[in-house]
């Protein structure tokens, strides 16, 4: 027999103060949390990144397969388990075997797979490693432990704990991995002012950005005095080259209901609200199906456990507004206005959703709660730095050779992590810049790259820790490119309110235009104004910076002040030498025409807008630096490949 | 006559400006964009403005106010899709289909959208096809995918 | 609870819970605001208010942030000076450079600031957005090139008049504000009221003018050109001369409209006592038949628009009389056409009134007469004033005249129509001798008197308690709407004017009053009441004349034919 939600209410949920469980209850969790099966299982890591390398082929020929060969086995379904590069990945349990995992599955190598699996043989190529923690179950010979993966190894998995490991959609396998046991003791062991004193004690600071302590935070809340109080989990992950709140609650949704019933508990909220992207379906989908069982199984709903507690959870999709990432934003969003922040006080805490004391808080967050009312506020504090304690989230991208989501302890180096965890920068290529906290944060170059990471030492380096995005630059990213992606971003996303953020970064990114393009005219006042605007821009930073009305808008030219600071040279060669180095910035390339291919076709010559090009009639034509502004309409006419661009 | 959105709000027999939000959502998921008469029905049920419904669905990036094609094509324009190429990818794409972002094509069959992240920055670039994504995309990848999505049409 | 703040270096008081904005101006300091609306909440928008407070790592701005005790302040230190400089060198990177051909040339908050901040060259140049001028409404010309998004129009016409036609639209740098799917005012559910122009600090809002038309016609000789002025007109139009609000120049006004060239000059306070007339028996028939109640004023016709999209339901409690412009314009094409032997099609009536819903008004469908319009042109006083100084007039150095007879003599009773209550007032009065028979032994009614948004009072008539209420502002006139549609029935007469304050604060008024002026502008109305000799309309004597010679009886049926109307549901987009 499997337990079902009687067994669980009755024999677990109603029983999280004991320190053991009865040896049958026990044997019933391992069944439960699949470390041990009487069934194959196979699990494909089916997050969106997963589905997007193919993972729903994998699944579907893995079922394929079994029904074919007639074996009965459960295909589950999977978060992700952080190694995005390498997806699809597939994970076999046999019967008395330990777990093992496989990297690239995508559909065609299924069954070259299972074949092996099932004959009990390992497949030449994929093996990624296998769950070492299963104790009691046989190992695979030769087959390293999972956890020591090198970019496992040095992560430390509190919020990621479950995410690619168990079923995201099954209660009892969370219940079963010690799922509602601190929401349950904190209610029945810790009073409000209590809980708040506890996690103001573990050190705990919201993970969203501004890293505030969350303990503190919550105090403000319950100490005012109104009928209603809310939560809201701000999942509105809107910083481009983030997608840690996606996979935490594809991959573990549980865990999230859970720290929202405790900070909701906390301050006293019994209704709380999840802000998600709409851009998010396979989360919300996830989150639907968590809220309903856990509303089934009583943690959600009226009078829990008996408590006299009550909570009811709602999901808001965000309509898609980057600002709604700030606190009165994405209030008014709720509220069904346009997403403005407003002047702070009133504080949300006093005076937030419909005007009542709001507390919001992240995800990784929220998502921290249920292991440290576990664990303990000491042993939370234990890990990280003076100021920036327990683990922090990061998601990796960009030119680097492991791309995914890895959890770290803070105090870890940013090159432990490039270098280390996530293997460097492929194709032999230099290390530039790591740009950490999006667009209102800034970079971290190879002189910093050995900054112990924590809330203070980056902003120290002009970088935020944010939300956790890491993009990696390398030798062939431009970094005016970057701060002008930044600023086009901005002010696409600034919410129009107020006129620095408004205007400033407008302005910002025209003059990044400007000097990301050879002048047109050089007659007219462009080209003086292509240096003025270097001058300008570090000054309008700074009162975009010094006025603007919310955290979008004071952080808004960060990227551009920090590119400033350690890439000026680059800056300067655009200006003054009109080159790229990196050769991205297509309108400052130099194109020639190679005499060697050139046929004298005159074609070039016609179309270019600037009448640079020189030649006569089936002889070789020439490009009058001066007057080539780059806009590569020579190339593009050329059948002959005469055109050449550096 | 009952309106085709009537369903969309006998959802909500309560609802405050709060559902506002809510309810375009779903009214663009049935229409597939806000037309102006699901606005002002929006806007008399809800005892709000259309002005103000036409100003907070001008806000967000979700809504649209014309028809997509049967095919809405998204860029990502993450960094991390930025930094592996995604400015090149969406030229390729704006002249493969001879539109801008923003715009359908006059066969109705693609229209083209310029997103922020879609959070599968692992993927980069990724483009999504009506929610179908399309990882590590490149200027020789794209003539392949939308050669395949034409090809469905001719074949039906 | 009393806080010592420090200013600049100078120890000032302060009062807990207000705003460094607040303590400021109380203490006679001042810095720069642009989304700043008194009495409403702070937005933050503009950041011209900018302050330097010590401890704080941004600059905060003074009209949202509360006092504390002890803090420290400053208000123009380099770093201050800077940024708001830098803000309004924003705002004029990619505006229009067109302050010479502009309305508010000379009257422009924008301009002011650049001139006040010192900004002599630009430092900051950016692409214009390309923006339509809408022009499709009948009162009332936007230009967003212009706008800076302070938000106090969307506000004024949001919160003070409840109506919502402009939002909003769009977001970060290409945010504007426009009307539901771009569609224009005339489509929207604007009620011309133009509140929204007297907020705005630039040129982005203006009138639509009527100035060329009415040139034109002044300069054809088959014309017969007559203006009618409306009451308040008098005592706000000295203040474009650079007068101190709130005195009356009826007189040189007389006499510079005649060296304008105006054939006849009247006075539109004679046609409100002819509405009182109308009005007061309306509402005595009403009352004594059993006729709807509460009876509610239609001489604004911002509100009688209003009401036609909100209120469909209490149209029937609307009067039916037409608004004093109105009367006047279908006397002088009838009466007044037939006394002097003028064929009325060759009359060009114009008006100046302190509106730009009266510009709609004018082109409505039922103010017409077998095809002719009642009134042919409507000027605000911001374009009366434009017209004298065209004409290059010097009104220093004019001597008063009166108005032509008889349409240009009235009674204080309709003078007192500029003011929110004094419709109400007047009516009292006329009503009072209609039902009893007898004059009021004192005419005032002080409880519907004030700028208070909304004024109730108990009136002894006779045996007959009537219940009255003045609402100025048009939310104010949406939640007494609610309250009566909710059963609240001890109220017999509504008076309802769109402006707050009414037509002495109207959309059509000088820019830039404040509310001690529009105080000075009412105590200026009473105190000419105060002053006359006739304070009723009834005892009007060329009211009198009219009825005798021309309509008859009140509601009778020349009356009916000329001075009543009827509205139309609108259907609202």
């Amino acid at each position: 027999m499997i337990a079902d939600k009687t067994y669980l209410i009755e024999n677990v949920l109603k029983h999280t103060d004991k320190i053991k469980l009865s040896p049958a209850v026990q044997q019933q969790m391992r069944l439960l949390r699949s470390d041990e099966n009487d069934k194959p299982l196979v699990f494909v890591g089916a997050g969106t990144c997963g589905l997007g390398a193919g993972a729903a082929e994998t699944m579907d020929n893995a079922k394929a397969w079994l029904s074919e060969n007639g074996i009965e086995a459960e295909v589950i379904p999977v978060g992700c388990i952080g190694l995005c590069s390498s997806e699809p990945l597939l994970d076999i349990k046999l019967p008395g075997k330990k777990r093992i995992s496989f990297e690239h599955v995508s559909g065609e190598k299924v069954k070259g797979i299972l074949d092996k699996i099932f004959a009990g043989t390992l497949p030449d190529h994929e093996t990624l490693g296998q769950f070492g923690e299963q104790e009691s179950q046989q190992s695979w010979e030769g087959v390293p432990n999972l956890k020591d993966h090198p970019f496992f190894k040095p992560q430390l998995r509190i919020v990621l704990e479950n995410c690619g490991v168990s079923n995201p959609v099954s209660i009892e396998e969370y219940i079963a991995r010690d799922g509602y046991k601190a929401y349950l003791n904190a209610l029945k062991v810790f009073g409000r002012e209590e809980l708040c004193d506890f996690i103001e004690k573990s050190g705990l600071r919201g993970r969203g950005g501004g890293g505030f302590p969350t303990g503190k935070k919550w105090k403000f809340a319950l100490g005012t005095e109104a009928d209603q109080k809310y939560l809201i989990c701000n999942a509105d992950e809107g910083d481009p080259g983030a997608f840690m709140d996606r996979a935490v609650i594809e991959g573990d949704p549980h865990k999230l209901l859970e720290g929202m019933a405790i900070a909701a508990y906390a301050i006293g909220a019994s209704k709380a609200y999840v802000y998600i992207r709409a851009e998010y379906p396979l989360a919300i989908e996830r989150l639907v199906i968590a809220i309903d069982q856990a509303k089934e199984y009583g943690l959600i709903g009226k009078n829990i456990f008996g408590s006299g507690t009550d909570l009811e959870i709602v999901i808001k999709k965000g309509a898609g507004a980057f600002v709604c990432g700030e606190e009165t934003a994405l209030i008014h969003s709720i509220e069904g206005k346009r997403g403005m922040p407003r002047p702070r006080p009133p504080f949300p805490a006093t005076s937030g959703l419909f005007g009542k004391p709001t507390i919001i808080n992240n995800v990784e967050t929220l998502s921290n709660l249920p292991t440290i009312v576990n664990k303990g506020a000491d042993w939370f504090s234990s890990m990280g730095t003076a100021t920036s304690k327990g683990t922090k989230v990061f998601a990796l991208s960009g030119k680097i050779s492991l791309t995914g989501l890895v959890e770290i302890p803070m105090g870890t180096t940013v090159r432990e992590i490039i270098f280390n965890v996530a293997g460097g920068i492929p194709n032999g290529k230099k290390f530039k810049a790591v740009q950490m906290g999006g667009p209102s944060g800034g970079c971290v170059t190879d002189k910093n790259l050995d900054i112990q990471i924590d809330y203070e030492s980056l902003v120290n380096v002009g970088a935020m820790m944010g939300s956790g995005g890491m993009v990696v630059m390398d030798e062939d990213t431009c970094m005016v490119d970057i701060a002008k992606f930044f600023m086009d971003f901005i002010q696409r996303e600034s919410c129009g309110k107020c006129i620095p953020c408004r205007e400033g970064t407008r302005r910002m990114l025209e003059i990044l235009e400007s000097i990301t393009t050879k002048p047109k005219n050089r007659e007219t006042h462009e080209p003086l104004a292509r240096f003025k605007g270097v001058l300008q821009i570090e000054k309008l930073g700074r009162v975009i910076r010094d006025t603007s009305l919310c955290g979008l808008g004071q952080s808004a030219p960060n990227p551009v002040l920090s590119t400033l600071t350690w890439f000026r040279e680059e800056y300067e060669e655009h200006v003054f030498d009109k080159k790229c180095r990196a050769g991205v910035c297509k309108n400052l390339r130099v194109y020639t025409i190679d005499v060697e291919n050139c046929t004298g076709c005159t074609l070039c010559a016609k179309k270019c807008p600037t009448n640079a090009i020189i030649g006569g009639r089936k002889q070789p034509h020439f490009i009058i630096p001066d007057k080539c502004i780059s806009c590569g309409a020579c190339e593009e006419a050329c059948n002959f490949n005469a055109v050449k661009v550096s | 006559m009952r309106s085709e959105i009537q369903d969309i709000l006998d959802k909500y027999p309560s609802a405050g400006h709060d559902s506002l939000i809510p309810i375009l959502q779903q009214v663009q998921e049935h229409l597939g964009f806000l037309s102006e008469e699901s606005v002002v029905e929006v806007g008399k049920f809800l005892k709000m403005p259309t002005s103000k419904i036409f100003g907070v669905a001008t806000f967000y990036n979700q809504f649209r106010f014309t028809q997509p094609g049967k095919y809405h094509v998204q860029v990502c324009r993450g960094t991390a899709c930025h930094v592996l190429g995604s400015a090149t990818v969406l030229d390729e794409i704006e002249k493969n289909l001879k539109v801008k972002a923003g715009m359908t094509t006059k066969d109705k069959l693609f229209s083209l959208e310029v997103v922020a992240c879609i959070g599968a920055c692992g993927l980069a670039p990724v483009i999504s096809i009506n929610g179908e994504f399309h990882a590590k995309v490149n200027s020789e990848s794209i003539k392949t995918i939308f050669e395949a999505y034409r090809n469905r049409e001719v074949v039906s | 609870m009393n806080f010592t703040i420090e200013v600049n270096n100078n120890k000032l008081s302060a009062n807990k819970g207000e705003t460094i904005l607040d303590a400021l101006q109380r203490n006679g300091m001042s810095v720069p605001t642009l989304c700043h609306m008194k009495g409403l909440f702070p937005t933050g928008s503009c950041r011209m208010c900018v302050v330097e407070v010590e401890g704080r790592r941004n600059l905060v701005t003074a009209c949202s942030e509360p006092v504390t005790d002890g803090m420290k302040i400053s208000t123009h230190s380099s770093r201050v000076i800077e940024s708001r400089k830098t803000i309004v060198e924003l705002l004029l990177s990619n505006h229009p450079d067109d302050c010479l051909y502009c309305e508010r040339n000379g009257n422009c908050e924008l301009q002011k600031l650049s001139e006040d901040l010192n900004i002599r060259e630009r430092r900051i140049s950016g692409q214009k957005n390309n923006y339509k001028l809408d022009v499709s409404s009948a009162s009332i010309v936007r230009d967003p090139a212009k706008c800076i998004l302070c938000g106090r129009c969307v506000r004024v016409c949001e919160e003070i008049e409840g109506v919502s036609a402009i939002e909003f639209v769009g977001r970060g740098s290409k945010t504007f504000i426009d009307t539901a799917f771009n569609h224009g005012l005339n489509l929207s559910s604007c009620v011309n009221c133009g509140q929204c122009i007297m907020v705005c600090p630039t040129g982005a809002l203006k009138e639509k003018s009527h100035l060329a038309e009415t040139k034109d016609n002044l300069n054809d000789p088959n014309k017969t050109v007559i203006i009618q002025y409306a009451p308040s007109i008098s005592v706000t139009l000295a203040e474009e001369f650079g007068f101190k609000p709130g005195q009356n120049i009826i007189g040189i006004m007389n006499a510079a409209l005649r060296r304008i060239g105006f054939d006849y000059v009247f006075d539109t306070s004679f046609s409100a006592d002819l509405t009182i007339m109308e009005e007061a028996s309306e509402l005595v028939h009403r009352v004594k038949s059993g006729g709807t109640l509460p009876m509610v004023t239609s001489c604004c016709p911002a509100w009688v628009k209003f009401a036609e999209e909100f209120h469909q339901d209490m149209l029937d409690n609307l009067s039916t009389c037409k608004s004093p412009q109105q009367m006047m314009g279908a006397i002088v094409k009838s009466y007044f056409a037939q006394t002097e032997g003028i064929d009325p099609e060759k009359i060009y009536s114009v008006s100046v009134m302190p509106c730009t819903a009266k510009k709609f008004e004018q082109q409505r469908e039922e103010m017409t007469q077998n095809g002719i319009s009642d009134v042919d042109a409507v000027l605000t006083t911001r374009e009366l004033a434009r017209l004298i100084r065209l004409h290059g007039i010097d009104i220093h150095k004019l001597e008063p005249e009166i108005a032509d007879s008889p349409l240009g003599t009235r009674s204080s009773a309709g003078k007192i129509f500029g003011a929110s209550g004094g419709v109400m007032e007047a009516a009292i009065r006329t009503a009072h001798y209609l039902i009893t028979g007898k004059e009021m032994v004192k005419f005032q009614v002080r409880g519907v008197r004030g700028l208070e948004g909304r004024k109730e009072a108990k009136v002894q008539i006779g045996e007959l308690e009537v219940g009255v209420a003045v609402v100025s502002g048009l939310q104010n006139a949406s939640l007494l709407m609610e309250e009566i549609k909710n059963g609240r029935n001890d109220i017999h007469f509504i008076e309802v004017m769109a402006c707050p304050g009414g037509c002495i604060n109207g959309g059509g008024q000088p820019i830039g009053a404040d509310e001690e002026a529009i105080r000075a502008r009412m105590t200026t109305l009473y105190d000419i009441d105060e002053k006359d000799a006739i304070k009723v309309s009834h005892k009007n004597p060329y009211i009198v004349e009219l009825y005798d010679k021309f309509l008859g009886k009140p509601l009778g049926h020349k009356s009916h034919e000329l001075l009543h109307t009827h509205y139309q549901k609108r259907e609202i987009k």
